[in-house]
């Protein structure tokens, strides 16, 4: 009887800790492949983004129409995208000089004066739509997760708003949003990338520094110009499979 | 029933941990939501949520549909590559209701400003000019130049 | 809202301006910390048969409880969506620390402190049950599940499986807190929480601030219920209170060393900010005040020969220490964690607000809530021997030696 007890705690608790996960696993295999949404199918796609900092002009319209795209709130602290200004001594790259104020969105005051033996350059940030997202890695009950198109997305029905993920960030793309206390994050503008359209920071960038790219499309330029350059991401160490990449990206960026 | 004799609450027991089990994986099922977890470990119905979010920004092919004239100066010039909204702003009210949300006209010089001005980060091949110098005082820069076309027709009038 | 942005030195990204953990996630940790520490403390007893601090055993448990039930708590008030904190329940995320701790939490309140009291508590409920009139008779009744088998049989298979309890409840108290250390450590984005020695570190100075709680709590009631205290005892728990608290600032100092010699790409950040802001509540509250004093204390009491009375003051002194110094860490972590920016370049300050949702006063009231639950479980399920019991043969204080 004791032993059937015993059996019964060690059951059980193993029956708790895992209804949830096989429950789900086992959905999932039942499930089979993604649905066919009309004219678009996210099985065919997988996007990433190119930043070519070399183009980068820091006018900061990538910030306002993403503000206006995505009804961000315009308080400084809630960005989708942003931009930051470097400016970087090339004997001490450990150590730049970093400003994005209020984001970029109003673009950048000169501060620093022609001549002073500094390279200045300007980076746009996103979220990088990791592969192996961190956020995603610990979002406690599956409100953040990466589409089948490799957009990370955020359930802001089903978020908690534990912020968990936004410590997990390492490029501090996340937030929450003040008015639904619900953690928010550049969709790569998935309502617009899944018909057609561009992002609206690709939409208005006028040099072209930001480009929308689908890495499963053989004829995205993407292909060509990452063949060609050299290209990087953002806290390579971090090993999270960002696919936001970066042409000409300065060693003293984090 | 010798066996359970001196064990009687230790059944009792169990028993409410397996009802308790047992509520707990009725109200599961009834609780999670029907398409959590058909592509992973979400629900899929948030992909649609994504989907239906509002478009702001109508993207310059749309613009093009109707000003086939300003498109067709615009690809002439240096600004050739420019999306209109990147000057004139989200526009996709405007292209739905052309008469009744009528685009506000950009600033001639701060709009300008954003990219022009001189500022030491921006790539040396921009063409960035000091405000200060050029024009000196509050000039619209439209006053000279020529925002669809800039570069081909004549910079001053 | 602009003055966050004047706390702001150097450069943040701009969506890390604002704290995302407020004081009360460091609560968190502090008190699910002293629910692991106190239920290691009663298994000392029931399982590695330190006799002498038999008479904390029962109320080293009802603490554990009375905290446990307040632990989750703070993050429910944190929550954005409270509301929805079930989710956790019915979708929990497999790769994610925090999703698991509903159902470690469950499992050690349920199957391992609920059922560990109430077998150890089984007869005393049922004579309860029988003696007590008015209301609360009925509470004890519904307590029995309806049996009131106290046989000698009865009770050596309640003992027998109370002991397994107690053994799986080890296990399951180092999970319980072990884990909770995981969800800092296991930040990769966060230098200042990366560590694989996080875990152990939390679970150690779980330890310590639950023997020190429970050492304090005994002493009180003594106190209180005028009673004297067990001598043998308090220098018991005073022992291995400084026995736990040697490994555990040999384990923070590790951790220290290590990063001080490694100076990785984050030290000058970690460094400038331990020397700045978290200069107070780190090197002055956390190490010197909160752990070389009290260690010194206890140290003390075990090198020199001092009377009862003189002991008994170093106890609750070193034990007060413990207890502000183990909350300094729980701070450190939290708090310290989110001041600089994963940039390297800069630091921001915590503002803690008074009456807000996540303020200090949500956060001293829920401080207090456990200690109110914990009377009430004393008041029904009093962790000292009855006038009308018979006296216990093991309560003789000088079994051991």
């Amino acid at each position: 009887m004791q032993e059937d007890r015993r059996r019964f705690l060690i059951e059980s608790g193993r029956f708790l800790l895992l209804t949830g996960a096989a429950g789900i696993a086992f959905d999932h295999v039942l499930a089979g492949e993604p649905e066919k949404a009309p004219n678009y199918d996210a099985t065919r796609h997988w996007w990433a983004m190119l930043v070519d900092i070399e183009q980068c002009i820091g006018c900061g319209g990538c910030v306002r129409a993403c503000k206006d795209e995505n009804g961000v709130s315009h308080e400084p602290f809630y960005f989708r995208t942003w931009v930051e200004r470097y400016h970087v001594d090339p004997l001490d790259a450990e150590h730049p000089r970093v400003d994005s104020p209020n984001g970029g969105h109003d673009g950048f005051p000169e501060i620093y004066r022609q001549g002073d033996g500094a390279k200045a350059f300007f980076v746009p940030k996103l979220c990088n739509h990791c592969e192996h997202s961190p956020c995603v890695q610990v979002c406690p009950v599956g409100a953040t997760f990466e589409s089948p198109d490799g957009v990370v997305l955020v359930d802001k029905s089903y978020c908690l708003g534990c912020r968990y993920c936004v410590q997990a960030c390492p490029y501090g793309c996340r937030y929450i949003d003040p008015e639904q206390q619900v953690v928010d994050k550049c969709t790569l503008c998935y309502h617009r990338i899944t018909q057609g359209l561009t992002t609206a920071c690709c939409e208005v960038c006028p040099t072209g520094a930001r480009q929308l790219a689908d890495l499963k499309d053989p004829k995205d330029p993407i292909h060509e110009f990452l063949r060609t350059h050299t290209i990087n991401v953002l806290k390579p160490q971090m090993a999270t499979g960002a696919k936001v990449y970066y042409n000409g990206l300065d060693g003293s960026v984090r | 029933m010798r066996l359970l004799e001196g064990r009687a609450h230790l059944v009792r027991v169990a028993g409410l941990f397996a009802a308790g089990l047992v509520v707990f994986v009725v109200i599961r099922a009834l609780l999670v939501p029907a398409d959590f977890g058909v592509y992973g470990h979400y629900r899929a119905g948030a992909l649609d949520d994504a989907r239906k979010l509002p478009v702001v920004h109508a993207g310059q092919a749309t613009c093009a549909e109707c000003h086939t004239d300003i498109a067709e100066l615009r690809a002439k010039g240096r600004h050739a590559r420019i999306g209109c909204e990147s000057c004139h702003g989200a526009q996709v009210r405007h292209a739905k209701a052309p008469d009744e949300a009528k685009p506000e006209r950009p600033n001639g010089r701060t709009t300008c400003v954003n990219c022009h001005a001189a500022n030491v980060a921006r790539p040396a091949k921009h063409p960035q000019v000091d405000v200060a110098e050029h024009p000196g005082d509050d000039t619209a820069c439209i006053a000279c130049h020529v925002p669809h076309q800039p570069g081909t027709a004549p910079e001053v009038k | 809202m602009d003055s966050v942005l004047h706390a702001v030195e150097g450069f943040m990204y701009p969506n890390e301006v604002e704290l995302q953990w407020s004081v009360l996630i460091v609560l968190y940790p502090f008190i699910t910390g002293l629910v692991a520490g106190a239920f290691i403390l009663a298994s000392l007893e029931r399982i590695f048969r330190v006799e002498a601090v038999r008479p904390t055993y029962r109320l080293a448990l009802l603490t554990a409880l009375a905290f446990l039930l307040v632990a989750p708590l703070p993050l429910q008030l944190h929550l954005g969506h409270p509301e929805r904190s079930f989710e956790m329940y019915l979708t929990p995320h497999t790769s994610s620390a925090m999703a698991m701790f509903g159902f470690v939490y469950l499992w050690y309140l349920m199957v391992v402190l609920l059922l560990e009291i109430w077998l150890d508590y089984r007869k005393d409920i049922v004579l309860l049950s029988q003696r007590t009139t008015g209301p609360l008779r009925l509470v004890y009744r519904a307590l029995t599940l309806g049996s009131d088998d106290i046989s000698p049989r009865a009770l050596h298979t309640d003992d027998k499986v109370g002991w397994f309890v107690t053994l799986l409840g080890i296990p399951s108290a180092f999970l319980l807190h072990g884990y909770v250390g995981f969800i800092f450590g296991s930040i990769k984005a966060n230098p200042w929480w990366s560590t694989p020695l996080m875990p152990i570190v939390f679970l150690f100075s779980a330890i310590v601030s639950g023997i020190a709680l429970v050492m304090l709590m005994y002493m009180g009631f003594a106190w209180l219920r005028e009673q004297p205290i067990d001598m043998e005892c308090v220098d018991t728990i005073g022992r291995y209170l400084l026995y736990a608290f040697v490994i555990d600032f040999s384990l923070e100092m590790l951790d220290l060393l290590h990063r001080i010699y490694e100076a990785d790409e984050s030290f000058a950040s970690l460094d400038f900010m331990v020397h700045t802001k978290l200069y107070t509540s780190h090197i002055l509250i956390q190490i010197v005040l909160g752990t070389l004093l009290p260690i010194g204390l206890l140290a003390m009491v075990q090198v020199i020969r001092l009377s009862d009375a003189a002991r008994r003051g170093l106890y609750a002194s070193a034990g007060l220490l413990t207890l502000i110094g183990i909350f300094a860490m729980r701070w450190n972590v939290v708090i310290g964690g989110q001041l600089f920016s994963k940039s390297f370049l800069g630091y921001t300050t915590y503002k803690m607000g008074f009456a807000t949702r996540e303020g200090l006063l949500p956060a001293i009231l829920l401080m207090i809530l456990p200690f109110a639950i914990l009377w009430v479980l004393v008041r029904l399920l009093p962790p000292w021997p009855r006038e009308w019991e018979e006296a216990k043969p093991q309560e003789a204080p000088s079994v051991s030696a």
